[in-house]
């Protein structure tokens, strides 16, 4: 347990470490999701009942852009520092490392999604700060940044990184997009607990299972 | 009879179609310092890589001190440390944030104790609360060299060490070098001839893939060395 | 000298010289089914009561989908050997049905649009089954692109291999959340819906005798783009003056 838990959170603790000093990251991220909320406000008319159809989708896609950009950011940095070597030399086993850069991908999105509910909540006049909410994102952007570590661990050392991860992730986390739009319009309404459950399921369902797929097959993406 | 400190047997890695290394076969014995010479583009990068766990085999085998490093990978690579042509170091971080990551990572015991002493090793504790992105290069290569030997490994694997050092911290590497002798294993690759031969325990001569020659550095002839040497630089593709 | 690969590149092209009568074998017999299977489409199959002659393209539209998710399935596979085992034979089977796999699954989606316009009366319709093919043929040429853009062949067949177990585990979750999605938001159908009446037997004939040439035809052309695949490694090798 001290072999696989410490260097996960080892690793993790770097990635804040690193994003607290620069700082760029999180500022240009943050900075993106606001812009694309304010963007999307002139696509359709602004009345209650549009944006109650439409809030939940904004929210996800919001989410789901700048996920993207933290996700290429946090291998580039890696890359850039030639430390992904670095890692490979320690006496983890490489599923070790995957977890590690899922964590600290993991904690930075929900950061920036804490940070953003509010604006949004604000923005569009909507009650999003629920506990159910809160834990459908949590769970939604797990699944998300489980296949997101893997895909910008490859994306980083193609050509064209930048188009490269999002061609590959949003039609892999498509389930985790519908899912989460779904369930938070339902949520939104008052949904009880219940009639969200088979969303809930097909989380869970995506998370484990990319989960442990991704953590079998990281090793080989990092090796030369 | 124990395990050799490096074992590599019919090694083969190809990088798109054309292999580098063809069948290679290399061991070093316990506390032997063994020097690899070789030109541009012979394969001791790729064969240190494999060793160190950077690069996946196609087929053959490695094992440090009897560890196969694909079988048993995170034992293997504790008893390694490597340093390479890239530092290896966050340059948003400090020398001193660097080591302790990787002081975590390799579980020292007594972290800070014994990174002071491997950064005076290596006189680098006077620069070790700068960002590693202000640093010289050759500031970062003494940084390296500190995390190669942070854990104290009994296998170091150096690639190329001489390249970016000042002369004085190539005599720190040296004195390290001399101290460890007999009882750190290292596995040195390297261009410069009359270096390497005065810290070799034995040479070899990587050619064509595979170890072209090798022989015993005691009582090995400078000039007929160098011969061979340049014999081999002239055939390899 | 000889390389190993290249040695195996020529080993392979050798052994399938060798098989050069399976290959014809292949060829002739898929283009006398594709014959035969055009006469029963085009001849003998009866034209279907409300669609009209534009049902005949469901003889197409149907094989082909079976043909791309097969074809998926071979990637499927033939990535997981590659992640093992490392072996190049692996990433040439996996590369070469990921490129059938897309050719199909490419033209099941032009085809079923050009049924769909008559039928329903638009050319695309967000119901269950399309939007999980759209997303199934992005996944793959998402394998393709990925492929194209590797730094080196060894990491484009280490990354296409996971992409190609991702993307085939991915499709059965692709399609429980799709057809969720659409229960939320039923689809709209202009014009006839398909009917639902039992299917006349020669149809049903045509129909399988259709599965059955496009799975032949699909071997064919896996057969031969392996084998042109084995070719290109080999020129590459030569070119790097092996």
């Amino acid at each position: 347990m001290r072999d696989f838990l410490l260097p996960i959170m080892t690793i993790a603790w770097k990635d804040v470490l690193l994003e607290l000093r620069t700082k760029d990251v999180v500022t240009s991220v943050l900075m993106f999701a606001l812009l694309a909320m304010v963007t999307f406000n002139f696509a359709f008319d602004p009345s209650p009942a549009v944006i109650a159809l439409v809030a939940p989708g904004i929210l996800w896609v919001a989410f789901t852009f700048a996920g993207i950009l933290g996700f290429n950011r946090s291998f580039t940095l890696e890359k850039e520092n030639g430390s992904l070597d670095g890692l490979l030399l320690c006496p983890v086993s490489r599923d070790v490392i995957y977890f590690g850069k899922l964590l600290g991908v993991f904690t930075f999105m929900l950061v920036m999604e804490a940070v953003l509910l509010p604006f949004f909540a604000v923005l569009y006049n909507l009650p999003v700060l629920d506990l159910k909410l809160l834990l459908l994102a949590a769970l939604a952007t797990l699944g998300f940044a489980g296949v997101g570590t893997l895909f910008s661990a490859m994306a980083v050392n193609t050509r064209s990184r930048e188009i490269m991860l999002p061609v590959l992730l949003l039609p892999v986390a498509s389930p985790v997009v519908i899912a989460a739009v779904e369930s938070t319009r339902a949520i939104l309404e008052g949904a009880p607990w219940g009639e969200i459950g088979r969303w809930w399921g097909l989380l869970i369902a995506f998370d484990m299972i990319f989960l442990i797929v991704s953590s079998f097959v990281f090793g080989s993406t990092l090796e030369e | 009879m124990t395990a050799p400190a490096i074992a590599v047997t019919a090694l083969t890695k190809t990088f798109s179609v054309r292999p580098v290394l063809r069948g290679l076969d290399l061991a070093v014995v316990p506390g032997q310092r063994y020097v690899l010479f070789g030109g541009n583009g012979s394969g001791k990068t790729t064969l240190l890589k494999c060793i160190a766990g950077l690069a996946r085999p196609d087929e053959g085998a490695i094992a440090i001190a009897g560890l196969d490093t694909r079988r048993q990978g995170p034992a293997a690579r504790r008893a390694i440390g490597f340093a390479g042509h890239d530092p290896l170091l966050y340059q948003d971080l400090t020398g001193l944030e660097n080591l302790r990551f990787y002081g975590r990572m390799f579980q020292v015991d007594g972290l800070e104790d014994r990174i002071g002493a491997v950064a005076d090793q290596l006189d680098a504790s006077r620069f070790l609360n700068a960002r590693v992105r202000t640093l010289s290069h050759g500031m970062r290569k003494r940084l390296s060299l500190c995390r190669a030997l942070l854990h104290d490994p009994p296998v170091l694997l150096l690639d190329e060490p001489e390249t970016g050092l000042d002369e004085e911290a190539l005599a720190l590497l040296d004195r390290v070098l001399a101290e460890g002798a007999g009882q750190r294993t290292v596995l040195m690759a390297t261009h410069g001839l009359e270096r390497g031969l005065a810290q070799a325990d034995a040479v070899g001569i990587l050619s064509g893939g595979r170890i072209a020659y090798q022989a015993q550095a005691k009582g090995l002839d400078a000039g007929a060395f160098r011969q061979t040497y340049h014999g081999y630089l002239g055939a390899a593709p | 000298m000889t390389t190993r690969p290249l040695q195996a590149a020529a080993a392979q092209r050798a052994g399938l010289a060798d098989s050069a009568t399976v290959r014809m074998t292949l060829l002739a017999l898929s283009a006398a089914m594709m014959f035969a299977d055009l006469a029963l489409i085009f001849l003998w199959a009866p034209t279907e009561q409300v669609m009209g002659v534009v049902q005949r393209i469901f003889y197409f539209h149907v094989p082909e989908a079976w043909v791309g998710f097969l074809a998926f399935g071979v990637v499927f596979i033939a990535s997981i050997g590659y992640l093992v085992t490392g072996k190049r034979k692996w990433d040439v089977a996996g590369h070469s049905a990921a490129e059938i796999g897309v050719l199909f699954t490419t033209l099941m989606l032009i085809t079923g649009s050009i049924w769909a316009k008559p039928v329903w009366g638009v050319w695309w319709t967000w119901d269950p089954r399309l939007t999980t093919s759209l997303i199934l043929w992005l996944l793959y040429v998402g394998y393709l692109m990925l492929r194209a853009y590797a730094p080196t062949p060894a990491k484009a067949a280490r990354y296409s291999a996971i992409m190609g177990v991702i993307g085939f585990i991915d499709v059965p979750i692709v399609y429980f959340s799709v057809v969720w999605w659409r229960n939320i938001h039923p689809e709209l159908i202009i014009g006839p819906a398909a009917p639902r009446d039992a299917l006349d037997p020669r149809m049903l004939v045509t129909l399988i005798f259709s599965v059955f040439t496009f799975t032949v035809l699909f071997v064919y052309l896996l057969w031969e783009r392996m084998s042109l695949r084995n070719a290109e490694d080999e020129v590459k090798a030569l070119r790097q003056g092996e």
